[in-house]
């Protein structure tokens, strides 16, 4: 496995190694000194298509701590101003020497072409690519979980996984490269997943997914929940008619003060509350779920680093098993199937 | 128009050919037209091509391609995409309107006709635009199209749709007129902003914005009612689901008069082809399911569909050499198409030979009102045929295409059939399976 694009088609072996590896690397930030020598001399490029000082500024300090050189590179363009090309731009990189790319990028895919067209030969991270997927952060999340999870079963949580473990991943999942992402790894894990939105807000074709559907939050809070994910809802997707107002979204689809004292009543005391951030705080999480003790907003952006150093220290040091691309998988004529 | 290439009145004997598939026998061909067809011809002094093995059809007439001139010569001109038309067997083609200016004067279909003629390797009918600019806001001058030296028949705002359903049912009456047909690119524009691929299991994955079937099925339906109220004619173009499929089948059951087309990719490729976010795979209407494709084949053997369209959309390497949803959509065609359609359709027993070239040649004449193509391999025919050896193989390589575009997604790909020889109007364009020489204006098959 030379690149981290996505979470569909990881394995739950490389998935548990990278979590463990990310154990390891979160013992190090403990210690005084927080740098490793593992990867001195190697150079690291975030390539950035698309503004998110959050996750960049969590690889950069990933990368340097692992010793590496790091460049930051905004690039201009977006979907409706194209600015220099993808393929100009990687062989750009590619005359620098990098070692590995962190791309982000408002075009699904984009990471593939960057990885799979042969214009760079480093070994590409996919740092939240459009509507598709957002690898490091479902693992900083699994990694996040499955802490949660080992500490109540009093076991390590180096190579342990999710079973058993009942979540709820809850807003707009159609937009989301995070639901994706995490829909995919939690479930590899083991952990039995379930995506509350509005009809509008989910994709044609979720049937397929290997998690469960609901459109009905409180019912899925009724059955008993180990954590819930909020995902973020902009308010512009009003506009589209996606929802009628960001009040009926927030009323049936956020994770209100109401809700919050449900998990209480329900004597659901160890449920956690995740969010990716940034939070839009009153429509999809009420201020008083975002700041109480169930959130764990803060110790995923922590855990981030960590794991970020793991999936960087991995690739770069070949220390992952070989898988297929999801990209490879099915890339044939229609002819096997008629 | 005199060249210094005119050539003498050759003759050819073909020998030796299954005509259509079916028995052997020998083709004489002199003076643009086929003089004689039987089994013991034999004529001094013409030449001899020996086409045992090789099955004989009628020159195939694409209903549906771009040629991109004027305005963009760096994707194609009628120059290289009516070699590559020769060289996939054709012998005519309808050039679409979306160039730059719109082919929706009378001056530009004359210009791009004229164009065709100067090329001489295949006849080249310009598709006249339904709307000015193709903006959808107001008719176009379809009667001076009709009028023109072009003698436009068929008229598409093909890349948009004829939305506005008032619109559609002025432009589907007005063409009646001069026995015109409107070929409609079915896709409602509101249902399908910013839409990247075929909606369903495989864009939930990818996070692709979906294009759902819905957004063809509903303008189908839409049109054929309208042509059914005011009694006109109906094309629709590239036709990709089975939803379509089943409403042209009710269509048709009405009498309606409706002809539909698919196009050879639609016929082999699916969205999963999407998962490499490659975009050779991008195209408009978009890849579809596995069940789409075997619906599309089914239609296309039953006759609810009737021809294949290329959509031929060739575009120079950067505009798909970028992110996928910076790319161009479309895809070539021409020189793939007959050895898609062997594969899919002959060689699965779901068509023969003499469907082949009604599919491909004599139903898009019809369609287009061509009188000299899609016509029997007959004494006193125009020689307007190709040579094809069914039992050839070979491997897309679009660097080899004389189409100027690399865009095949066939690329790599193992394929049987192959062109070996075109003659239009008794003019070899393709010999050897090598391009020749195209037919000059008083040359050998001015007829
Ligand atoms: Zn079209």
């Amino acid at each position: 496995m030379r690149h981290l694009l996505a979470t569909e088609g990881l394995s739950l072996e490389n998935a548990v190694r990278i979590l463990d590896t990310a154990e390891e690397m979160a013992a190090v930030g403990e210690r005084e000194i927080k740098k490793l020598p593992a990867l001195r001399g190697r150079t690291v490029v975030n390539l950035f298509f698309e503004d998110s000082t959050r996750t960049r500024i969590s690889f950069e300090a990933a990368a340097k701590r692992l010793s590496a050189d790091v460049i930051n590179f905004a690039a201009k363009g977006s979907s409706v101003s194209k600015g220099e090309s993808l393929k100009d731009t990687a062989q750009t990189l590619e005359a620098m020497s990098a070692d590995a790319v962190v791309i982000r990028h408002w075009a699904s895919g984009a990471p593939h072409r960057l990885a799979e067209s042969g214009w760079i030969n480093a070994a590409v991270i996919n740092a939240g690519d459009g509507t598709h997927e957002h690898p490091t952060q479902a693992l900083l999340d699994a990694f996040t979980l499955r802490r949660h999870w080992s500490r109540l079963a009093g076991t390590p949580s180096a190579g342990g996984n999710l079973a058993g473990m009942r979540i709820a991943v809850a807003g707009d999942v159609l937009h989301s490269r995070v639901a994706r992402s995490n829909v995919w790894l939690l479930q590899t894990l083991g952990a039995s997943v379930t995506l509350v939105a509005p009809p509008t807000l989910l994709p044609v074709g979720v049937e397929a997914w290997p998690c469960e559907v609901s459109y009905d939050l409180d019912s899925v809070l009724d059955r008993g929940v180990d954590a819930i994910m909020m995902l973020r809802v902009q308010a512009e997707r009003m506009q589209a008619s996606f929802f009628p107002s960001p009040r009926e979204y927030s009323r049936r689809w956020g994770f209100d003060d109401a809700r919050l004292a449900r998990l209480d009543e329900l004597g659901l005391a160890d449920t956690v509350i995740l969010h990716p951030g940034p939070m839009n705080r009153g429509l999809e999480i009420s201020s008083a779920a975002a700041d109480s003790p169930r959130s764990t907003v803060l110790a995923q952006v922590r855990n981030g680093v960590s794991v970020r150093m793991a999936a960087l220290y991995l690739l770069l040091s070949g220390n992952l098993h070989p898988e297929p691309a999801p990209g490879h998988r099915a890339a044939t004529t229609s002819e096997t199937a008629l | 128009m005199s060249t210094p290439h005119d050539t003498p009145a050759a003759s050819y004997l073909i020998r030796g050919a299954a005509v259509l598939g079916g028995a052997r026998t020998n083709l004489l061909l002199a003076g643009g037209r086929i003089t004689d067809v039987g089994p013991q011809l034999s004529a001094a002094g013409a030449t001899v091509i020996d086409a045992e093995g090789l099955v004989a059809l009628p020159g195939m007439v694409d209903l549906h391609t771009h040629l991109r001139e004027p305005g963009r010569e760096d994707a194609e001109t009628v120059e290289t995409g009516t070699r590559a038309a020769a060289r996939g067997g054709f012998t005519a083609v309808h050039a679409m309107a979306n160039s730059s200016p719109v082919a929706d004067t009378a001056g530009v279909v004359e210009q791009v006709h004229a164009l065709g003629a100067d090329a001489g390797w295949v006849d080249v009918r310009p598709v006249g635009a339904v709307t000015v600019g193709l903006a959808g806001k107001q008719l176009a001058e379809l009667g001076a199209m009709a009028d023109s030296r072009a003698r436009v028949r068929v008229f598409s705002d093909d890349g948009m749709c004829v939305s506005d359903p008032l619109l559609m049912r002025r432009a589907l009456e007005y063409v009646k007129a001069f026995d015109g047909v409107i070929a409609q690119h079915a896709q409602e524009p509101r249902l399908t902003e910013g839409a990247q691929m075929n909606e369903g299991k495989v864009s939930a994955v990818l996070g692709l914005a979906g294009w759902p079937a819905v957004a063809e099925e509903s303008i189908i339906a839409r049109d054929v009612l309208l042509a059914q109220h005011v009694g006109s004619r109906l094309h629709i173009c590239h036709v990709s689901t089975a939803g379509s499929v089943e409403i042209l089948r009710w269509a048709k059951a009405r009498g309606i008069q409706v002809t539909a087309e698919v196009t050879p990719h639609h016929l082999l490729l699916t969205d999963e082809l999407v998962r490499s976010y490659d975009p050779v795979y991008k195209v408009n209407p978009p890849l579809r399911a596995a069940e789409d494709v075997q619906a599309l084949r089914e239609a296309l053997a039953d006759g609810t569909i009737d021809v294949i369209g290329t959509d031929h959309a060739p575009h120079p390497s950067e505009a798909k050499d970028c992110e996928w949803a910076q790319a161009a959509m479309g895809m070539t065609g021409l020189e793939t198409a007959l050895s898609v359609v062997q594969h899919a359709m002959v060689e699965t027993g779901l068509l023969g030979w003499a469907d082949f070239a009604r599919i491909t040649s004599s139903t898009p004449a019809r369609i287009g009102r061509l009188t000299d193509q899609g016509r029997p391999l007959e004494a006193g025919e125009p020689a307007n045929l190709v040579l094809v050896d069914p039992s050839a193989r070979w491997t897309v390589d679009p660097q080899a295409m004389a189409t100027k575009g690399r865009n095949s997604p066939f690329r790599g790909t193992e394929l049987p059939g192959a062109v070996v020889a075109t003659f239009f109007r008794g003019q070899p364009t393709v010999l050897d399976g090598k391009l020749n020489s195209p037919l000059r204006a008083g040359g050998a098959g001015s007829i």
